[in-house]
């Protein structure tokens, strides 16, 4: 399909502008030697060229989504037209407090409501996502060492092997070494290694509960009282909290510091990658370290946004991406009290449900019950006719399912991690089964046509080596080639 | 209480069954007992109908003024949102797809981050571009940890830049333990002497805004060559809508490029979600955080665009990644190429240069009205003034329903206008200026 860069006219527009009524400025300053080679389209063009796209796009909207980690619940249509309130688009971020009672109520609100989810006792809503939040988290960590004179000391977080890659990215960034410890066979955290790994160099643990496997891991409370009893803090990646919201509360389980993904948890979209949302909460003790001016209420009965001496600062401009917040705040009024356990319940059952009617064919990498998500292990089917994970989930395209997380958690082979969140219906869920299990049967007879899948999708597999080895990352016009 | 779990409750128990488990609790036994809630535990009000939902989010939406007639800018800016913008990013299967690991049902995501890719490479003049991070000022804190090695570390920070993106940077700094050097301000635009002064060398960059925190137009060329000649890289941050007009960052140097895409068609929305772009030369490509979206072909010869160089990135590189970023901003970086494909390049020559003769206008006539002009230097369309009290000209304003400049202090504004402010508006702010002013 053409880019739009390649489609239109010289001279073809929308008319936006009308004349100008005051007296024109000649800047002495260096202008651009030329005009940007930007589309030359009409209304007509853009309209239909973004149709066309949006066509070649899967989304929640289009069908079944079991994305594993990234919680593809369904987008309630009441989140984008709250979020579209004028009240809340037309605002500047430096109008004065007095001016913005709605959005600072509203952020105060949100707060009250994650705290009581999380067990916390304060929230940043700076974080625009997940990896944001993760970073803004050591920070806070990196600060109470900082404060309580241990900084130097306590120069290692701890990572379990099966943790999201952005968990030790973050670490870095944050200024720590990164020690990674293996798994125990049971996908959950080996005690013994943890113990091995603590000491007065500890700043701390991040880690994800339910785990990366989708094991709810039982040892959790002895897992944070280990890095406590080392002087170190104890980080939760919120990534899997849906499992969980409503049953039990990371701050009830012994974490300082949580990080929630309101684009994963709280319903809102992930518009092709973003724009999320991803607050920190902590306890009192890494509360005055929160970047960002946040909302109190004062003694006259308005709020104003206030930032503790010893805040880190600011990890962006401003106060977050405050729409999406809207969003997800829409979205816990609407669950409430009974709503949001609800959701993660069936969650679980959903997961479960799948998982008991897959597994006397796709090998479960770890038996029992699991969370919001099991991850299967495609390794003997790939020994028995050389059908990879890949094939299957090429093979889930032709169907209109979106396949799971591929190749991820890395401790597990050939891995597939399922999660169908609470939002589908028995029969969705019946149908991708029969989907998967048919897969299952042609791949052992026919495993050319596999490797062949997709058949029905607008491209088939992309050359992904070339495209690494001859990066082609933007268009040229053709006089400039 | 509102709810989107579609079962009824007789069919989530018979699912529950036909998994194995007699009731709830099974499910969730690998939870300690003592730190699970009790039914009804969570404390939280009641859930919602979508109906009594909509009309509390309206109550605080209803708490918020909206004002008339805007001058503020300051890192933020209301420009005209072409309709058609709005009516493109509303689609649901833009909105409700995930980052696009699975290329061959995601086209259509891929090939709008492609096409805006180009279109920021084509308004700075840089070689390559990525799919975005979350915003202006993260931008170019991730523009800092692009340019730093070992031995070259230390980060200098014009301290014209806007205040949020000096704090952003400096939060990125203390946790990566990167020094950072403030170079001062002098007139209003980088003090190129203290600069060559301050450099050394283990400077790793220079990073500066253009135009300036207060509106100004740096010589960005010749702090580049500074900058370069101590062995330095140049950051520029630039207002996206400026380059309509103004050098671009490559033209000047740069060797990366960021900024706040926020005029390209996103609303004020009291800071975000808004868009960080970050484009560098073709040597900078393999440092560039974040996605980047590449071309190729399919296995039967077509186009097809693929989420390429990923060994830079986390999820390979785990620890040794030098940024965490997945999640960015996609959704505002298609909102970005539709609203630069329906002004094209002469509509954005014309908003620029509208823009900028609109707060030469205001500035004009807010002179007339006794207010000074803080700084000498040319602007673009935000300039800084001094008047003896500047609360009271901004409460006469608010008062008219106008939200006026930034108060930086007790006597200096900070003033922006855009192509959405009239001529009208603008002697009506003049005139209550004058009044406050007494003069």
């Amino acid at each position: 399909m053409k880019l739009i860069l390649e489609k239109g006219a010289e001279g073809r527009h929308v008319s936006l502008l009308g004349n100008s009524q005051v007296p024109a400025v000649q800047l002495r300053a260096a202008k651009r030697a030329k005009a940007p080679a930007l589309p030359q389209v009409s209304e007509t063009e853009i309209s239909r060229h973004y149709s066309a796209l949006a066509r070649r796009c899967h989304g929640v909207n289009d069908g079944f989504y079991p994305l594993g980690s990234c919680t593809m619940k369904y987008n309630p249509a009441i989140n984008e037209e709250v979020a579209a309130l004028e009240g809340f688009t037309g605002v500047h971020p430096l109008q004065p407090a007095y001016t913005v009672q709605g959005s600072l109520e509203a952020l105060a609100l949100m707060e009250k409501k994650l705290c009581a989810i999380t067990g916390m006792d304060a929230f940043t809503f700076q974080p625009a996502a997940g990896a944001h939040g993760e970073f803004t988290g050591l920070l806070l960590i990196k600060a109470y060492h900082q404060a309580r004179g241990e900084a130097a000391q306590r120069t290692k977080i701890i990572v379990p092997d099966s943790a999201h890659g952005t968990n030790p990215a973050s670490a870095t960034m944050a200024g720590y070494t990164v020690v990674n410890i293996p798994s125990a066979p049971d996908g959950c955290v080996d005690l013994e290694a943890l113990r091995a790994a603590v000491g007065p160099d500890t700043a701390g643990l991040m880690l994800t509960n339910p785990n990366t496997v989708g094991l709810f891991d039982k040892n959790i409370l002895e897992i944070t009282r280990i890095v406590h009893e080392a002087g170190g803090l104890a980080y939760y990646d919120g990534a899997n909290l849906n499992a969980v919201m409503g049953i039990v509360r990371p701050g009830d389980m012994g974490f300082d510091v949580i990080h929630l993904n309101l684009h994963k948890t709280f319903s809102t979209p992930h518009g092709g990658g973003g724009p999320g949302a991803g607050p920190v909460g902590c306890k009192q003790l890494l509360a005055q370290f929160l970047p960002g001016g946040r909302p109190v209420l004062q003694q006259s009965g308005s709020y104003d946004l206030e930032a503790d001496q010893a805040s880190i600062g600011s990890v962006r401009a401003f106060h977050g991406n405050f729409l999406v917040v809207m969003k997800a705040l829409c979205y816990v009024m609407m669950l409430g009290r009974q709503g949001i356990p609800e959701a993660a319940r069936n969650a679980v059952l959903n997961a479960n449900y799948m998982r008991v009617k897959l597994q006397d064919l796709y090998q479960m990498a770890y038996p029992g019950t699991c969370m919001h998500e099991f991850v299967m292990s495609l390794q003997p089917l790939k020994d028995q006719c050389g059908v990879s994970a890949m094939d299957i989930a090429k093979g889930l395209l032709d169907h209109g399912i979106h396949p799971p997380t591929m190749y991820f958690p890395l401790i597990v082979h050939e891995a597939l991690m399922v999660e169908p969140t609470e939002t589908e219906t028995k029969e969705t869920l019946d149908e991708a089964v029969e989907v998967l299990r048919g897969l299952y049967e042609k791949a052992l007879q026919d495993p050319e046509y596999l490797h062949a899948c997709p058949h029905n999708t607008p491209i088939g597999r992309p050359d992904e080596v070339k495209a690494a080895r001859h990066p082609l990352l933007r268009w040229t016009r053709e006089e400039n080639a | 209480m509102g709810t989107f779990v579609p079962g009824t409750g007789s069919e989530q128990l018979l699912m529950l069954h036909e998994s194995g488990y007699a009731d709830w609790d099974a499910l969730f036994a690998d939870v300690p007992a003592q730190v699970r809630l009790a039914d009804g535990a969570l404390d939280l009000p009641d859930g919602l109908s979508e109906m009594e939902a909509a009309a509390a989010m309206r109550a605080l939406a209803d708490k918020n003024h909206r004002f008339a007639h805007i001058f503020r800018g300051a890192g933020a800016y209301r420009h005209y949102i072409p309709a058609i913008v709005g009516r493109v990013t509303r689609k649901e299967n833009f909105l409700t797809s995930y980052t696009p690991y699975q290329a061959e049902i995601s086209q259509g995501i891929l090939q709008s981050i492609f096409e805006y890719q180009s279109m920021i490479c084509e308004l700075t003049g840089m070689d390559v571009s990525n799919a975005s991070v979350y915003d202006g000022a993260a931008a170019t804190a991730e523009a800092a940890a692009m340019c730093t090695e070992r031995k070259r570390n230390k980060v200098y920070l014009s301290q014209t830049l806007p205040p949020q993106v000096i704090q952003t940077v400096q939060t990125y700094c203390f946790g990566s333990n990167t020094p950072v050097q403030l170079v001062p301000e002098k007139d209003g635009v980088t003090d190129l002497d203290a600069l060559k002064d301050l450099l050394d060398d283990t400077a790793a960059c220079v990073i500066m805004a253009q135009p300036n925190y207060y509106g100004q137009i740096e010589d960005a060329a010749a702090i580049g060559k500074l900058a370069h000649e101590a062995g330095a890289k140049l950051v520029m941050n630039c207002n996206p809508i400026s380059l309509g007009l103004l050098a671009t960052p490559a033209e000047c140097g740069a060797d990366v490029a960021v900024g706040e895409g926020q005029p390209l068609g996103m609303p004020l929305a009291w800071g975000g979600p808004y868009l960080g772009y970050m484009a560098a030369t073709t040597a900078m490509m393999r440092k560039l955080p974040g996605r980047i979206v590449g071309e190729t072909t399919d296995n039967a010869g077509n186009r097809a665009f693929v989420l390429t160089l990923q060994a830079r990135e986390q999820h390979i590189r785990r620890e040794k990644a030098k940024s965490n970023v997945c999640s960015n901003e996609a959704l505002c970086a298609l909102t970005a190429g539709v609203y630069l494909s329906a002004v094209g390049p002469d509509g954005l020559a014309q908003i620029a240069q509208r823009c900028c003769d609109n707060a030469h206008y205001l500035a004009s006539q807010l002179e007339k009205a006794g207010l000074k002009l803080a700084f000498s230097n040319e602007f673009f369309h935000e300039f800084v003034t001094e008047c003896p009290d500047a609360v009271a000209v901004l409460d006469a304003l608010a008062e008219q329903d106008i939200l006026g400049g930034l108060p930086l202090d007790e006597h200096r504004i900070l003033w922006c206008a855009t192509e959405c402010n009239t001529k009208e508006e603008m002697d009506q702010v003049a005139q209550i200026a004058k009044e406050v002013c007494g003069q």
